[in-house]
């Protein structure tokens, strides 16, 4: 254990390390696979998977509630794997809020006060300034049950945060809110962190949620992370095409690599059409390669030069007020999303007609080589 | 109640009398109805009667017969039938206390009994030949039984001592260990007092007053801790097979088949054993049809035959003084029954006769205090 | 028209109305009509089996529990007397209750009921049954009284039912002759009764004690009164003001006190007249251990005491069966509720196993394990805890009766509490912890306080149904271990005094109700989570 230590010494400074991480339930399949993972302290993270990727899991074994299988779980450069959650001062939002039904609203706040042994004029004082910043101060009477969904969520904020934890989990805590109450909340989380100067740990399946809020972001699959970066690298540059696909829409298009220069690389589509795309993540001439390409960065009947010009036939066009969405038939991609941005000069493209296309190569991403 | 010393009379007789069975002179039953629910007490007891009674007459008869074993809750169960104005049963075996109640209650159907049942193969009337035995007028005697004491023959705390008479019971000194008595003052009260030197003759006197009631609850008292109480029959042979209790009180049936059938260390008592009658009533208010079929039945299961035929499954004593001779042997054992009849003149040789009519009177009143007294 | 009266008379806030101008409210009342029907027809087997199953019966017994009309219906002319006796100064009534008593005994009689009201009686007042049973017995021999034979002689039309028909048609009949009105009034009533129709007045005849009581009330006659009757056209009472003095005194009385001396007993008369009024509180006032006597209600002595003793027994034991059905059948629950499905289906079917055994077969196993030779003793003994003398006496008390009702009651504690606890979501524990809570105190802040609603349901139910038992009591409690139910029980089926049964249950209806009155203030039935 004191070797970790010393080995992650050129860290110092991260509030949560995770170092060879692995975590099994029935000791035949990893959810967790040898994760590293540094947070640095004030820093805001998320972890942004499907269902079943390990994210949940991974917060589960920082909060203490499952044990690592293998590895070693670092808070503030202390080993905590024997440490029970109790001890390890780690402020929790759970995904239903986990609100105490029997208790009112100050006196769910108060709880981990108590705990703490804290004079009870402090408590209260303490409490008050918690539901101030939650907006609910004329709330503390009232039970969990008697509140909105929305106002439950903020006493669940404000009650992981009443005892002034150096880190904060979050477990999906938007997950029951509506739409509407879902991004407003996403401000509000996002403008308490940059005022307490907490660091949170943030889990979601939502990619809106984790661009909105994060510093950086996890992108989990299959126990892996996939990629770990700020939330416009990630959108910009994302590394392979499950974050592409994961993070906004995505336009795939698969072919063979001609030529490689310059970072930038020549396919031959499958279906003969020729392109050059921006060579992020690929193998040697010859090997395959698929390019992820965004909806809004191409272009219909470009007026300028363009790197690439393609030809496609419309399928169908959806109204969607700031934007017409059109899927188009493209080198052999049936689902070729096209966004038009709705200016009002133009009329509408016609579906079975052909339009020429065209967008910047370094828009084009060439990512997963096959070999 | 002199009944008893006429009957142990009988059973000196050698003479075996007129054997013919009353059945070939039933004559048939016109406009009856064809179905007879019977009420009695289940297990041994009704498998007694069905051997001897109903077996015989639905062969006779080609009646059928639906046995019911709600005795126990009988006088409850035709109040509320006869409540709600629907009463189900034809035939209804009940002691005799619970058929003296029914007669008060105008819940049972008064007999003739000269006339509507069968007379003894001499010719002797029923009201004769069942005697002393008639304590009400709606009551059809079938068996005498007694309550008295069983004790394990192999308690070594004992040293020698066997018990000979009934205040063994209350001699823990000689004969420690515990003792199982029925949870009711009947009984019990007389056994007290004749144990705490009241003549046999004088129990009742006594027992009228209040001072006498509580002479026999302190007797009761001595014992007290030592007691088992039990509420049903078949408690106290279960309690001394398992050495639970060394002595108890119970129906002499229940330990004959403790002793001679389980073949259990245990003896009886007989000394100062109390007689009871166990027989039949018909519920008042059947309807002509099912009255008829159950006056022909009676007349039929309690002639003289029939009676002394119940005894060779069961070791009770038949009502009528004409079937004494007629006892024979038990039909498995093959044992002779006589001597096993609390009626046989060696059993009967200390006897204490049940007061009814002092009992109906004053029931319910020392069952309170007895009750009272019990959960002090 | 009548909106005009409408508007006149409601100004301020005129009703809201229909298009067509009939009220919105008659309106709507209308439209629902229908389906409020519909929706009664659908619950009406429902209801009529609750009204049939659950408030009939407890109608009944709270009715039992206060009525006595038997003492009035069967001895009506007795207790008219009986109303104008003074029982508090020490002397047995007069001849005329005797009369009466005579006269409603023999038609009592008649249909078996004096023996009944015995019954009823004695059970205020041992003793009494018999009086009546052997009075009912005797009572045909001195129906011919001698009233009836001077009568006769007099003038012998007295002996037809003409003459007690035109006795009938005088005018003040029943003002002038009130013993004989009543003692008519019986007899005319019992034939109907008995014959189903109504009576043919000319084939009447009395019996002789009616004519005793006419005699009686001849004696009592004014000078005028016989004048006007004596001018009677039938000719029925001629000479017979002359001879009255002749006729010899009936004497009731002696005749009773023959039959049996309990009928000169003071106690057995106030009995009857305390006894006599249709409705009464004896049987609440006996619940209690008290009775009514001459100087009022008082308790009875200390060695009648039973009720109430049973009643805080019931009450206490039930208590301490809760209790331990918490106790035990907590930890059952939570690891219900916390198992996976399959194996908490497992425990779940031996929690429910005690359902499925017959109550009797459960509680001869009892008897095997917990008596003094059983196996929990053998197996002490061989372990050396306890020396052979000192064998443990764990059934036929108190210890009996709590183990075994335990035992069948723990399903009923463990449901509620188990459908409870599943609903507990288990961030709940998690969210203590991750604030610092140790299990422990997680445990009694948080998940504890959220079983209440299951542990009131629980003990709600264990506790009313625990109240309740009384097979189990008789055959496991001994003396210490019985409860009122079982005397309720007793006075069911043995002793046939329903009145007395019926008020021991109404005051336990009254107990259950009060603690799920209490309950209520205190949790809130609401709470209340039956699974």
């Amino acid at each position: 254990m004191s070797s970790s230590v010393q080995a992650s010494s050129d860290v110092r400074g991260a509030a949560v390390r995770f170092e060879h991480v692995q975590k099994s339930y029935d000791g035949e399949i990893l959810v967790v696979k040898d994760l590293n993972l540094d947070i640095a302290p004030g820093e805001f993270v998320t972890m942004l998977g499907p269902s079943g990727s390990g994210k949940t899991t991974c917060l589960m074994m920082l909060a203490g509630f499952e044990p690592a299988t293998n590895g070693e779980i670092f808070l503030n450069d202390k080993p905590i794997n024997n440490v029970p959650p109790r001890k390890r001062g780690i402020g929790m939002v759970f995904q239903n809020y986990a609100l105490f039904p029997h208790m009112s609203v100050a006196e769910n706040l108060a709880f981990p006060l108590e705990i703490r042994k804290m004079g009870k004029s402090e408590r209260e004082e303490k409490v008050k300034r918690a539901l101030d910043m939650v907006e609910l101060g004329a709330f503390g009477n009232r039970r969990p049950a008697q509140l909105s969904g929305g106002q439950q969520q903020r006493v669940a904020v404000a009650r992981a945060l009443v005892f002034d934890p150096d880190l904060v989990l979050m477990d999906e805590p938007l997950g029951a809110l509506d739409k509407q109450l879902r991004e407003q909340m996403q401000y509000e989380i996002k403008h308490i962190h940059e005022s307490l100067g907490v660091s949170v740990v943030y889990v979601t399946h939502d990619q809106t949620e984790a661009l909105t809020m994060s510093d950086r972001v996890a992108v989990f699959q299959d126990g892996v992370i996939q990629q770990l970066s700020s939330p416009d690298d990630l959108y910009e540059s994302p590394q392979n095409s499950f974050v592409a696909q994961f993070i906004g829409e995505n336009n795939k298009l698969s072919g063979v690599i001609t030529g490689i220069d310059n970072g930038l690389c020549g396919m031959t589509l499958d279906d003969g059409t020729k392109v050059t795309a921006e060579a992020v993540n690929v193998g040697d001439i010859g090997s395959r390669a698929t390019i992820s390409l965004r909806p809004e960065r191409v272009e219909l009947e470009p007026q300028e030069l363009r790197d690439n010009r393609v030809n496609g036939k419309v399928v169908e066009v959806l109204y969607l007020g700031d934007h017409l969405r059109i899927v188009m038939s493209v080198a052999g991609n049936h689902e070729f999303i096209v966004k038009l941005p709705n200016g009002g000069r133009h009329s509408s493209p016609i579906e079975g007609q052909s339009y020429q296309l065209g967008w910047s190569a370094l828009d084009a991403k060439a990512l997963d080589p096959v070999s | 109640m002199k009944f008893t010393a006429g009957l142990t009379g009988l059973f000196a007789l050698t003479a075996i009398a007129n054997v013919a069975t009353a059945a070939d002179e039933l004559p048939a039953c016109e406009d009856c109805a064809d179905e007879l629910t019977i009420v009695s007490w289940g297990g041994a007891y009704s498998n007694s009667q069905n051997e001897a009674y109903h077996k015989p007459y639905t062969e006779l008869t080609g009646v059928s017969v639906i046995n019911d074993e709600s005795s126990a809750e009988a006088v409850a169960k035709l109040r509320a039938m006869e409540e709600a104005g629907n009463v189900t049963w034809d035939v209804v075996d009940v002691v005799a206390s619970d058929a003296i109640r029914l007669c008060d209650e105008g819940l049972a159907m008064e007999i003739n009994h000269d006339e509507q049942l069968a007379a003894a193969p001499d010719g002797t009337p029923a009201s004769e030949d069942f005697g002393d035995l008639l304590v009400s007028d709606c009551f059809i005697p079938q068996i005498v039984y007694s309550t008295t004491f069983g004790y394990r023959t192999d308690v070594e705390a004992w040293a020698d001592n066997t018990p000979t008479d009934v205040c063994a019971v209350f001699d823990t000194e000689t004969f420690p260990g515990k003792r199982a008595l029925e949870k009711r003052p009947i009984n019990n009260m007389e056994w007290a007092l004749i144990c705490d030197d009241v003549a046999k003759g004088d129990v009742y006197d006594v027992l009228s007053t209040d001072e006498g009631v509580q002479q026999a609850l302190d007797k009761l008292a001595t014992i007290k801790d030592e007691v088992i109480w039990w509420s049903a029959g078949a408690e106290t042979p279960q309690l001394l097979a398992d050495s639970e209790v060394v002595m108890g009180s119970t129906y002499n049936g229940r330990l004959f088949a403790v002793i001679e059938e389980q073949d259990q260390p245990v003896a009886m008592l007989w000394d100062a054993q109390v007689f009871d009658l166990d027989g039949w009533i018909i519920p008042a208010g059947l309807s002509d049809e099912r009255k008829a079929r159950a006056l022909h039945y009676m007349k039929f299961a309690t002639d003289t035959q029939r009676l002394a035929d119940q005894a060779k499954y069961i070791s009770y004593g038949p009502a009528r003084l004409s079937s004494a001779p007629l006892v024979g042997q038990h039909a498995d054992l093959g044992i002779d029954m006589a001597p096993h009849m609390p009626t046989d003149p060696k059993n009967a040789e200390n006897t204490f006769l049940y007061n009814y009519e002092w009992w109906a009177d004053n029931r319910d009143d020392l069952d309170g205090k007895f009750q009272a007294w019990l959960a002090q | 028209m009548s909106a005009s009266i409408q508007a006149t008379t409601d100004l301020s806030t005129p009703k809201p109305l229909t298009v067509d101008g009939r009220p919105l409210k008659k309106s709507l009342a209308r439209a629902l009509r229908r389906d409020k029907l519909r929706a009664f027809l659908l619950i009406f087997p429902l209801l009529a089996f609750i009204v049939l199953s659950f408030v009939m019966p407890i109608g009944d017994m709270l009715f039992r529990s206060v009525e006595n009309s038997i003492v009035e219906k069967t001895l009506p002319g007795t207790v008219k007397a009986l109303s104008r006796w003074d029982s508090t100064i020490g002397d047995i009534p007069d001849e005329a209750v005797f009369t009466a008593l005579a006269d409603d005994l023999m038609l009592a009689q008649e249909i078996k009921r004096h023996t009944r009201l015995g019954s009823r009686l004695n059970y205020d007042q041992p003793g009494i049954s018999s009086l009546f049973r052997k009075t009912g017995r005797r009572l045909k021999k001195f129906e011919n009284t001698a009233a009836q034979d001077a009568l006769v002689q007099i003038n012998a039309a007295w002996d037809s039912p003409a003459a007690w028909i035109s006795l009938q048609e005088i005018p003040s009949f029943d003002t002038h002759f009130p013993a004989t009105a009543q003692s008519l009034q019986n007899w005319s009533g019992w034939v109907a009764s008995e014959e189903g129709e109504e009576v043919d007045a000319t084939t009447l005849q009395p019996h002789g004690f009616t004519y005793a009581s006419l005699l009686q009330d001849l004696k009592t006659l004014d000078a005028s009164t016989w004048e006007t009757l004596e001018a009677d056209a039938s000719g029925l009472f001629t000479g017979v003001n002359d001879q009255l003095q002749n006729i010899p005194e009936e004497n009731f009385t002696s005749q009773f006190a023959d039959i049996d001396d309990g009928w000169l007993d003071l106690d057995n008369w106030r009995a009857m007249k305390r006894l006599s009024p249709r409705y009464i509180d004896s049987y609440f006032l006996a619940s209690i251990d008290s009775e009514r006597t001459e100087s009022g209600v008082e308790r009875k002595s200390e060695n009648e005491r039973i009720y109430a003793t049973l009643f805080v027994r019931t009450i206490l034991i039930s208590l301490v069966i809760t209790m331990s059905c918490i106790l035990l059948g907590y930890p059952v629950a939570f690891l219900l509720a916390n198992l996976p499905v399959r194996a908490s289906n497992l425990v779940l079917i031996l929690v429910l196993l005690p359902f499925w055994t017959s109550l009797l077969v459960r509680t001869s196993a009892w008897k095997v394990l917990l008596q003094q030779q059983g196996v929990i003793n053998d197996l002490l003994v061989w372990i050396g805890l306890i020396d052979n003398a000192g064998r443990l006496v764990m059934i036929n008390n108190m210890t009996g009766t709590i183990i075994a009702m335990t035992h069948i009651l723990l399903p009923f504690m463990i449901l509620p509490l188990f459908s409870v606890m599943k609903t507990i979501s288990p961030t709940y524990m998690r969210a203590a912890k991750s604030m610092g809570a140790s299990d422990s105190l997680a445990f009694w802040r948080i998940y504890f306080p959220n079983t209440i609603p299951g542990i009131g349901a629980g003990s709600i139910l264990v506790f009313i149904l625990s109240i309740g038992y009384y097979i189990t009591p008789a055959l496991v409690g001994g003396t210490k271990g019985v409860f009122i139910s079982n005397r309720i029980a007793y006075h069911i089926s043995s002793s046939l005094n329903w009145g007395l049964a019926a008020a021991l249950g109404s005051i336990l209806l009254v107990l259950v109700l009060a603690l799920y009155w209490t309950y209520d203030r205190i949790v809130g039935i609401d709470k209340v989570n039956l699974g």
